[in-house]
């Protein structure tokens, strides 16, 4: 049984959930109620009169070629954001645990990128990569590979997956490196005993009892590929070339800040919202079962 | 021939040494303790023969094959940990079946093993159960079941039963002696608890500072400790030792009085007097304040202070006494073949 503190009378549970609740209402509930109120509407290109239309937006997105595309570029765009920054994360902390000494300056300077803001992320590698200063396009020229993130998209979309994953990586390594130093030392011996090699070891015993770090970093990986590599496809693509880089959520701000359709961003919005909402419940309803021992 | 075979085995951790040299033959199917306070050593050197650690110094044999440089899986062993070290995420079924399946062993086959050794530890109703679903006990059989499958050359235990309460600790000991027996396997057992050393052993390892102070059967070792941390680590309530002056056959200690002895000494000395050995005796030379006494039923632990000598002496009685009546000055003699005389300086012990 969950043992709880029970709090007598009705004001002070109030009075202690007041902030969180008045936060979620100001942050959440508030622009949530007002994205959907909006999808509802078509605004003339001066916001000065709004026309209400009903599911127009919605049918109107769900038809464009463009908004479907974007779909697509964004499912890419996660999977690979997460999977390069995971599977980066857990070869570097497979190699810090077995470290024993220096590990604490080698978890150190890993640590570091985290602290690096996604826009300034963004900007770091797009000098990397300029097409004309960057000092990688320049060696990658000198080997003989033209690189031009501008007008080629395969490139551009390697460029921000790896732009997102490089500060997820410092972040998803602090959880594995934790998740590794907590199976215990003498299970891994037991296992060697058995006659388990490195990676037998690995498929059968690691990987499975971290598991449940694996699968909160997925949520969250996703979540981040989602919704804040917003700064880093700003500063690197602006979406392009040719909308290869346009996620959901960019193209959320171009059709509304920059394309100025309202209407069509709020549904856009609020599509978006469902999504996540709709995500998040899969992987706890069905993944989160098998990972639990 | 010698299933098992520890020559001079040294570790060092860079400078600090901790194991000083370790020497042992183990015969085919015995079952041999290492017993030790803590810090000794016991668990480094049983690590350095499962292959967990590096040896630093001197070989180690199995089945007369140098097997320093192999890795924990080709040394024919298993090991029973004190935290069990279980797989939390598999049954207790793949827990045991673990090491055959990677031995690719025949589906039929693993399955007999495990039936077999499942049936010898009860464990047959829980085979599908995960291990946090046991009982502490349950949790060690299984992992005495993981190490039995395997057929190994060696058992290697280390502290098994130290997570369990007194009375499961003294059937599970009873246990683990019928099974060894049963199965004739070799086996090493690490323990800080001498009881489980005397009622385990065939023979001994007193381990004191990464030194192997004496090795022999435990009667041996309780009759004839070799030193004295030997002679005060085995046996409870452990040995009285009061240094005095070797007087021939006799020792003369500081309040001088003489108590004899059984063998010849001379010069500084300790005489070691076990609790139980001590005789209530109204002519007897010892006189003991008692100050306390324990009452444990079968005997009864009187605490006091030799008169004239300022430490603390412990005599142990048959029978009930109650402390209102033992309390007092005593009288006590010890018969001169059960006293031990050990060098003051060197601790080992005077034979002649
Ligand atoms: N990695 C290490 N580096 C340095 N010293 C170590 C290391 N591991 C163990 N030691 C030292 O080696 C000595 C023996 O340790 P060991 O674990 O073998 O003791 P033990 O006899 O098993 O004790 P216990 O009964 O408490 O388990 C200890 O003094 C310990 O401090
Ligand atoms: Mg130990």
């Amino acid at each position: 049984m969950e043992k709880r503190v029970i709090f007598k009378g009705l004001w002070l549970p109030l009075l202690l959930v007041a902030p969180q609740m008045v936060i979620t209402a100001v942050f959440f509930f508030y622009p949530a109620g007002q994205a959907i109120w909006q999808s509802l509407f078509i605004a003339d290109p001066f916001g000065l009169k709004s026309q209400f239309v009903g599911l127009g937006n919605f049918e109107y997105l769900l038809a464009d070629p463009f908004y479907r595309a974007s779909f697509l570029t964004t499912a890419i765009f996660s999977i690979s954001v997460t999977l390069v920054s995971m599977g980066v994360a857990l070869y570097l902390a497979l190699l810090a645990d077995r470290l024993i000494k220096g590990s604490g300056t080698y978890r150190t300077l890993l640590i570091w990128p985290y602290a690096v803001a996604p826009a300034v992320a963004g900007v770091l590698w797009m000098f990397m990569f300029n097409t004309r200063v960057g000092v990688v396009a320049w060696y990658l020229g000198v080997l003989g590979y033209d690189w031009n993130h501008v007008l080629n998209e395969a490139e551009a979309m390697g460029l921000v997956v790896v732009a997102s994953s490089w500060g997820r990586i410092s972040y998803n390594f602090l959880f594995f490196l934790a998740g590794l130093q907590a199976i215990p030392r003498s299970v891994i011996e037991a296992a060697a005993i058995d006659g388990a090699h490195f990676w037998t070891r690995f498929r059968t015993i690691v990987w499975p009892l971290l598991s449940p770090v694996t699968f909160f970093l997925l949520v969250v990986n996703i979540v981040y590929a989602f919704f804040e590599t917003f700064g880093v496809i700003h500063t690197i693509t602006s979406g392009g070339p040719q909308q290869a880089t346009t996620i959901l959520v960019y193209k959320v701000y171009s059709d509304g800040f920059v394309g100025q359709d309202l209407g069509s961003s709020a549904a856009q919005s609020v599509i978006l919202l469902g999504l996540v909402g709709l995500l998040t419940i899969i992987q706890f309803k069905f993944i989160e079962r098998k990972v639990h021992y | 021939m010698a299933t098992l075979s520890l020559q001079d085995i040294h570790k060092s951790y860079g400078a600090t040494a901790v194991i000083h040299g370790v020497s042992i033959d183990v015969n085919d199917g015995e079952f041999i303790v290492i017993v030790g306070p803590s810090g000794c050593g016991k668990s480094t050197l049983l690590r350095m023969v499962a292959g967990l650690e590096t040896i630093t110094g001197g070989d180690l044999f199995v089945n007369d094959a140098r097997v320093n440089d192999d890795e924990p899986m080709a040394r024919n062993i298993a090991m029973v940990f004190q935290n069990y070290a279980l797989y939390p995420h598999m049954s207790v079924f793949d827990n045991m079946a673990y090491g055959l399946k990677i031995a690719k062993m025949p589906k039929a086959e693993i399955a007999e093993r495990v039936g077999k050794a499942s049936k010898m530890l009860q464990l047959e109703p829980y085979l599908q159960r995960k291990p946090r679903e046991l009982s502490g006990g349950q949790r060690q059989r299984v992992a005495m079941g993981r190490a039995i499958v395997r057929d190994p050359a060696v058992f290697l235990f280390d502290e098994p039963l130290s997570n369990l309460d007194a009375k499961l600790r003294v059937q599970m000991r009873l246990e683990i002696k019928t099974l060894q027996r049963e199965l004739g396997v070799t086996s090493l057992y690490v323990t800080h608890d001498q009881v489980e050393a005397m009622t385990l052993a065939d023979r001994m390892i007193v381990m004191n500072a990464g030194i192997a102070e004496q090795i022999g059967s435990p009667l041996e070792v309780y009759e004839t400790p070799a030193t004295l941390f030997a002679a005060q680590f085995i046996g409870s309530p452990s040995m009285n030792v009061l240094p005095g002056t070797g007087t021939g056959r006799g020792v003369q200690l500081a309040n001088g009085v003489t108590i004899e002895t059984a063998v010849l000494c001379n010069g500084p000395v300790m005489l070691g007097l076990r609790p139980e050995h001590l005789v209530a005796d109204k002519a007897g030379p010892l006189v003991v304040l008692v100050k306390m006494s324990e009452p444990l039923g079968a005997n009864t632990l009187l605490h006091g202070q030799i008169k004239g000598i300022d430490q603390d002496f412990v005599v142990s009685l048959p029978g009930v006494h109650r402390e209102a009546d033992i309390k007092g000055e005593r009288r006590f003699s010890i018969p001169a073949a059960a006293t031990h005389v050990f060098d003051a300086i060197s601790g080992k012990r005077i034979n002649a």
